[in-house]
């Protein structure tokens, strides 16, 4: 029979994970809604950028005349034969399935480019850990290809406190590549993000640039309902909103931007403004990817920490269960013996 | 009409400065532009430098790096890459990143980027310049 003071001491310990997965649970929620709260906020500028772009499309022409040729480099379509994939994942684990769901989506990814050679540029640990196991690590700059699939960067830490500065200096390298043709075409992925229970991966190609405002997904993979039944209650549980936030005055004013049927002066061609401002948008695209991920990581956080808060209730219940019945079977025992013994006498 | 125009720095995080103010320099990449109320709708990039507007009588500084702006009788919007006011600049930082680009220049050989590093050190310049005027302006809110 179960020692009682041996199943004392584990629901002691088990009421101590409790406390703490409680407490990462709430601060994952904290987490959460900054998270969010940044997401939204970045959605002005990036809103702005994307009217501003759309309204010098229609001033300059993006394609030369006589041969076609595209006028700005990152709107050139070539064959595809290098790719390089931004693989977003978190720096930790504890996040439930978030990682993981991650790096199932990157290896069909590979498996359905098969035939290419893919770089793949890792931000968050997780994934640089798991691609590091997999595929053979090659600096950008050597001349021979370690693998037809090949890691080439990492970007630890990054998401832990995300500026655009750093993303912006990432992305300056990848056009810069791209330019040069050492790679053909730019895909993200990463978990988007619109709201604890409106979530899925994608992947997301983000050069060349094919359409200004319109995001070129080419995999998803939706959660299924018991997932987002979970999450839903975890947030709930954490007094999270679970519905998309509504539009920011801001972003109200973001969409007039610029104000229509204006004559402008153009202080500079508008073929000139279009070229420099065009790596900025696909900055952005990556900015807003990494932001949404995030608060999926912590969303996700939230989530397996209210599941691991759930099954250690379970555990304590089922214990103090087991331990009040040997007690009562002790008690009864030491019953029938006196009794047993008085009925000798 | 109206005169004030209303400013607007959006910057990729957040919006940095929402306020009416009286006249308004920006950093244009030809050359710096003064607007007051009233200017023709003109559309221009900015290059690295400093904007400054006036408000009731105070100058407000602000360091930019590349941005865009649109100006309209009654209102400017400047979306900025980076912005910072000038009381928010850290100076030790700046100073660090001027000795570094001015470093790496010195000893610069035939495959430095010349062009990133001066820009990087325009840039320390500008923020430090900037920051410098912070003693002078009342906080801004």
């Amino acid at each position: 029979m179960a020692n009682i003071r041996d199943i004392r001491r584990r629901i002691r310990s088990v009421k101590n994970t409790r406390q703490i997965t409680k407490a990462m649970k709430m601060v994952s929620a904290a987490k959460l809604r900054r998270a969010q709260e940044r997401a939204l906020a970045a959605r002005p500028y990036s809103l702005m950028i994307t009217n501003v772009l759309r309204s010098l499309v229609s001033r300059t022409d993006l394609v030369n005349e006589q041969t076609g040729e595209p006028l700005h480099p990152l709107l050139a379509q070539r064959p595809e034969k290098n790719i390089l994939l931004v693989l977003v994942t978190g720096d930790r684990g504890l996040a439930g399935a978030f990682n993981s769901n991650v790096l199932k989506a990157a290896l069909k990814f590979i498996a359905f480019f098969k035939d290419k050679n893919i770089d793949i540029a890792a931000v968050g640990r997780k994934g640089r850990d798991f691609m590091r196991r997999r595929y053979p690590f090659a600096t950008p700059e050597s001349p021979t290809r370690a693998g037809e699939v090949q890691l080439v960067g990492e970007h630890l830490n990054l998401l832990g406190k995300l500026e655009y500065e750093a993303v912006a200096e990432i992305v300056e390298r990848v056009v810069q590549a791209y330019m040069d043709e050492r790679i053909d075409s730019v895909y993200v992925i990463y978990n988007e993000f619109k709201s604890v229970i409106s979530q899925r991966l994608i992947a997301q190609r983000i050069l060349p640039v094919q359409e200004i405002g319109r995001r070129e997904v080419v995999l998803t993979e939706e959660f299924t309902l018991e997932e987002r039944e979970r999450m839903g209650e975890a947030a709930k549980g954490a007094g999270i909103s679970l519905k998309e936030p509504p539009e920011s005055e801001e972003e109200r004013r973001a969409k007039e931007f610029p104000a229509p049927g204006i004559d402008y002066i153009y202080e500079q061609p508008p073929a000139e403004i279009f070229r420099d401002m065009l790596p900025r948008y696909a900055t952005l695209q990556l900015f807003q990817g990494m932001l949404e991920s995030v608060a999926a990581e912590h969303a996700a956080r939230m989530t397996a920490m209210d599941s691991a808060s759930n099954n250690a209730n379970d555990v304590i219940d089922s214990l103090t269960l087991t331990a009040n019945r040997a007690r009562q079977a002790a008690i009864t025992k030491e019953i029938i013996e006196i009794v047993s013994g008085a009925a000798a006498l | 009409m109206d005169d004030t125009l209303q400013l607007d720095i959006v910057a990729p995080d957040k919006l940095l400065v929402r306020e009416q103010v009286d006249q308004v320099q920006i950093p244009g990449k030809r050359g710096e532009l003064g607007i007051l109320p009233g200017h023709a709708p003109l559309i221009t990039e900015l290059t690295i430098g400093e904007i400054r507007y006036m408000q009731g009588g105070t100058l407000h500084y602000l360091s930019v790096a590349w941005g865009f702006a649109e100006v309209l009788p009654n209102r400017v919007i400047i979306l900025a890459d980076t912005a910072e006011r000038a009381e928010e600049i850290d100076i030790k930082r700046a100073q660090e990143a001027k000795a570094r680009a001015e470093a790496e220049l010195k000893q610069a050989g035939a495959d430095t980027h010349y062009e990133a590093l001066q820009y990087a050190l325009r840039r320390a310049e500008v923020r430090l310049q900037v920051a410098a005027h912070a003693g002078h302006v009342a906080p801004a809110h």
